[in-house]
C-alpha cells in the first residue's frame, strides 16, 4: 500500500487537518464573515440589518475616509523610500569587512524583534518637546526642535522617524542576503576594465538586486498601507487627524463608534487598494523583465 | 502570514463574536421586567462587571461585595474588573457574545445609548414595589438613570467638577480666594496675575475639549441641541464660549498650550505647584491629599450663568438575565444601601446618592479641601451631556477640530460651522 495515491493523500491530510483547521477558523470564516457583516448595519448589541452596498456608498462620500487614505499614503511616500535607502546602506556598510559586523547585525535587527507598543512608548518621550532626548541634542546645536507630536507639522514626520528606525533592521537583512548572492567575479571583471566603486555600485550591485528589491517594496508597501499600532500609541490620530490613517480610522468606528458593518466595509476598501496596487507592482515589475 | 494576520485581525473579532451570538441567542429565558421565572433567591450567583473600582478601590468594593453577601445569604456575587478605557469594547463583546454580565456598571453618556438600543432590564416595577424612600436621595442622581420614564438603572454613586485652587500661588501673586460668585472674568484676571511664564507656571487650566465644552457653553447661556433636538452648535453663545475657552490658552496665555503640557496631566502639573486653579473632579481629593501647598475648592465660575459637570455611574441589569432579582438586589444595594454608602464616604470613592445627614457629616468633616460644601452647592447648577446616539462620534470630532483651532488653523467660528454642516 505504502505509495499508493490513496494512502498519501491520507498522509497529506493528516499533515495539512491542524494547520488547515486553524486556518478555517481564525482565517477563512473571519474573512467571509467580515465581508458579510460589511454589507450590514451593525453595533454589536442588536442583530445585524443587511443594508446591502449601503456601507461602500456612505464610503465613497465620506470625507473621513479620503482623508485617512491621504495621510496613509503621505506616510508610505516618506516611510517607504527612507526605509529602502538607510536599510540598504546598511547592508552595504555590514556587507563589506568591518570589524564586529555580526554584532552591528545583531544590534540593527533588535528593532524588528521588538514590540511595537514598547518602541512607540520609547519614541513619544524621545519626541517629548520639553524633556525629551532628541530636541535635547537639537538644543545642543542651537536649534529650537519642533514640538513633535502635538504639530501637525510634524507628527506624521515623526511617526515616519519611528516606523523607519524599527523596520531597517529587516530590509537590511533582506538585502544582506541578495548581495551575498552577488557572485563576486563580476566585481572582480569590472575591477579589471578598470571601474570605481560608484560605477560598480550602479552597474553590477543595484541591478542584480532587482529581485529583493521588489520583494522589499511589495512587503513593506503591503504593510505600510497597514500603519497602526505606532499612530494608536504616539498620537492617536491626532493632533486634529494630521495621522489619522485607515486602520486607526477603522479601528475607531468599530470599537469607539461601534460601526461594526462601515469598519467591514473599509477593511475591504484598503484590501481592494493593497490588492490592485500589488497586481499592478508585479504587471510593471514583469513589463521591465521583457 | 504578517500580511493575512493584519488584514483580518478586525474581522477575526467581529465574526467569532458573530458567530457567538448565533451560540447564545435561543437558550435564556427573558423574564420580562417582574423576573417571574427567576427561582428562588437561594444559592445563586451573579456576575458583577465595573470600570469605577479600578484600579484605586477594588478592596473598596470586596468590602461592599462582603457587606452584600452578608445580608443576602445565598447570594454570590463575582466580581469582575476592566479599567475605563477598555471597560466599553469588554463589555460590548460579551454582550455581543451572548454572555452578558447579570448586573453591570454604566456612565451616563453610554446608558442613553444602551437604554435605547433596548439590552437593558426596565427595573421600573421591582423599584416601585419596593420601599425606597425617595426623600432620602438626591432624586436628581437617581432620575438619570431614567430612560423615556422608565427606570434602567439604579445610580449608585456620582461626581462633579469643581475649581481646585492652590492656596500658596493666589497668596503669593496678592490676591483673593475665588468665590462662588465668580465669573469668567474674575477667573481670568486671577489667572494672569498668577501666570509665570518664565518659572511655567499657568494660572489656570480645563481641556478644551467636547467634554468641557457643553458645559462651558451653558455656563454661557448656550445649548448644543435645542428645545426640538435640533443641532445648534455653531450658534452665537457657543461660538462665544469656545472663544473663551481658546483665549485662555492662545490670546490670555493664562492656560498652557497641548505642547506646553508635552504630555503631562493637568492633576501632575497642580500637585507640583504649577497651576494656580484646576477644573477637575471630586475623584481628585485622593490624589491632592498630599500636596506641599494649601488648597481648597470652589464652585466653578460662570458666565451669565452657572453650570457645572455631572457625572453619574449606576447599576443595569441585562435584559435577559436568569437572576433578575438577585441582580436587583445588589444594584439597590450598592445605590440606596447604607453600608455601601458609608464605605464610599469613609473612602472619600465619589458620593453616594443617600442625603442621609449622618453619612454626609463624615464626609463634610473631612479635610482637605476645608470647603467641601462647595461639592453640594455644585449640584444645584449640574448640567448632563447631551447625549444622543452618534454623541461620541460627534466629540471624537470635535475634539479634533478644537485642536486645530488651538494650533491657529481654524478660528472657533469654523470649527463649529463645520461640525454644524457635518452633523446637522
Amino acid at each position: 500500500m505504502v505509495g499508493s495515491k490513496k494512502f498519501n493523500f491520507l498522509w497529506i491530510a493528516f499533515f495539512l487537518g491542524p494547520g488547515l483547521v486553524g486556518f478555517t477558523i481564525f482565517v477563512l470564516i473571519p474573512i467571509v464573515t467580515s465581508l458579510y457583516i460589511s454589507f450590514t448595519e451593525w453595533d454589536l448589541l442588536n442583530s445585524p440589518v443587511f443594508i446591502g452596498l449601503g456601507n461602500y456608498q456612505t464610503l465613497i462620500a465620506d470625507p473621513d475616509f479620503w482623508m485617512s487614505l491621504k495621510n496613509t499614503v503621505f506616510f508610505i511616500l516618506g516611510y517607504l523610500p527612507s526605509v529602502m535607502a538607510i536599510g540598504l546602506g546598511i547592508a552595504l556598510l555590514l556587507n563589506s569587512k568591518l570589524k564586529a559586523r555580526t554584532f552591528f547585525r545583531g544590534v540593527y535587527f533588535l528593532p524588528v524583534v521588538t514590540s511595537w507598543v514598547a518602541v512607540s512608548l520609547v519614541w513619544s518621550w524621545l519626541f517629548n518637546p520639553v524633556y525629551g532626548l532628541i530636541n535635547y541634542f537639537l538644543s545642543l546645536v542651537g536649534v529650537t526642535g519642533p514640538n513633535w507630536l502635538t504639530d501637525p507639522k510634524t507628527a506624521m514626520i515623526a511617526i515616519i522617524i519611528t516606523s523607519v528606525w524599527k523596520d531597517i533592521g529587516f530590509i537590511m537583512v533582506l538585502y544582506l542576503g541578495g548581495l551575498q548572492n552577488i557572485s563576486p567575479s563580476l566585481y572582480e571583471a569590472a575591477s579589471i576594465d578598470g571601474a570605481n566603486e560608484l560605477n560598480k555600485f550602479w552597474k553590477i550591485t543595484l541591478p542584480m538586486l532587482q529581485p529583493t528589491t521588489f520583494f522589499v517594496v511589495m512587503i513593506s508597501l503591503i504593510n505600510s498601507f497597514q500603519v497602526f499600532d505606532q499612530v494608536n500609541v504616539m498620537t492617536g490620530g491626532g493632533p486634529g487627524n494630521a495621522t489619522n490613517v485607515l486602520v486607526q480610522n477603522i479601528y475607531q468606528s468599530a470599537f469607539n463608534f461601534f460601526e461594526m458593518g462601515y469598519a467591514a466595509a473599509m477593511s475591504w476598501a484598503l484590501f481592494i487598494i493593497i490588492f490592485s496596487v500589488s497586481i499592478l507592482q508585479m504587471w510593471g515589475e514583469r513589463r521591465t523583465k521583457i | 502570514m504578517n500580511f493575512f494576520k493584519k488584514i483580518t485581525a478586525i474581522g477575526t473579532a467581529l465574526s467569532l463574536s458573530l458567530v457567538l451570538v448565533a451560540c447564545g441567542s435561543g437558550d435564556q429565558p427573558s423574564p420580562d421586567g417582574s423576573g417571574s421565572d427567576t427561582p428562588p433567591a437561594e444559592n445563586v450567583e451573579i456576575n458583577y462587571f465595573s470600570f469605577s473600582a479600578n484600579p484605586d478601590y477594588e478592596t473598596q468594593l470586596n468590602d461592599m461585595v462582603a457587606a452584600f453577601e452578608a445580608e443576602n445569604p445565598g447570594i454570590k456575587v463575582k466580581l469582575e474588573l476592566a479599567p475605563y478605557d477598555s471597560y466599553f469594547t469588554k463589555l460590548q463583546t460579551l454582550l455581543a457574545g451572548g454572555t452578558p454580565p447579570d448586573v453591570y456598571e454604566m456612565n451616563y453618556e453610554n446608558f442613553v445609548s444602551y437604554a435605547a438600543k433596548d439590552v437593558l432590564l426596565d427595573l421600573s416595577e421591582l423599584v416601585a414595589s419596593d420601599s425606597i424612600d425617595l426623600s432620602k436621595v438626591n432624586e436628581t442622581a437617581f432620575k438619570a438613570y431614567q430612560y423615556q420614564g422608565k427606570q434602567y438603572g439604579m445610580t449608585e454613586a456620582f461626581s462633579n467638577v469643581v475649581t481646585f485652587y492652590n492656596k500658596d500661588l493666589f497668596d503669593k501673586a496678592g490676591i483673593e480666594y475665588p468665590t462662588a460668585e465668580w465669573t469668567w472674568k474674575d477667573e481670568v484676571e486671577a489667572a494672569k496675575k498668577i501666570t509665570d511664564a518664565a518659572n511655567g507656571v499657568y494660572g489656570t487650566y480645563s481641556p478644551v475639549t467636547m467634554n468641557e465644552f457643553f458645559k462651558v457653553l451653558a455656563q454661557n447661556g448656550g445649548s448644543i441641541y435645542d428645545a426640538d433636538g435640533k443641532l445648534t452648535i455653531n450658534a452665537a453663545k457657543n461660538v462665544e464660549a469656545l472663544q473663551y475657552m481658546v483665549d485662555l490658552v492662545l490670546t490670555d496665555k493664562v492656560t498652557p498650550t497641548p505642547a506646553e503640557m508635552s504630555g503631562q496631566e493637568s492633576g501632575d502639573l497642580f500637585l507640583n505647584g504649577k497651576l494656580g486653579m484646576v477644573h477637575t473632579g471630586i475623584w481628585m481629593f485622593g490624589s491632592f491629599k498630599d500636596a506641599p501647598f494649601q488648597w481648597d475648592i470652589q464652585v466653578e465660575a460662570g458666565n451669565t450663568n452657572k453650570a457645572t459637570h455631572f457625572f453619574a455611574n449606576g447599576l443595569v441589569v441585562d435584559k435577559n438575565t436568569a437572576n433578575a432579582e438577585a441582580a436587583y438586589k445588589f444594584a439597590k444595594f450598592m445605590s440606596v444601601g447604607a453600608a455601601a454608602a458609608q464605605i464610599r464616604v469613609d473612602n472619600s470613592w465619589e458620593l453616594p446618592i443617600s442625603t442621609d445627614q449622618t453619612i454626609l457629616d463624615a464626609y463634610l468633616s473631612q479635610t482637605p479641601p476645608s470647603n467641601r460644601q462647595a461639592v453640594f452647592d455644585s449640584l444645584n447648577y449640574l448640567v448632563l451631556p447631551p447625549v444622543t446616539d452618534n454623541w461620541a462620534k460627534l466629540s471624537s470630532d470635535a475634539d479634533a477640530e478644537f485642536q486645530k483651532v488651538l494650533l491657529g488653523e481654524e478660528t472657533p467660528q469654523e470649527a463649529l460651522d463645520i461640525l454644524q454642516a457635518k452633523y446637522e
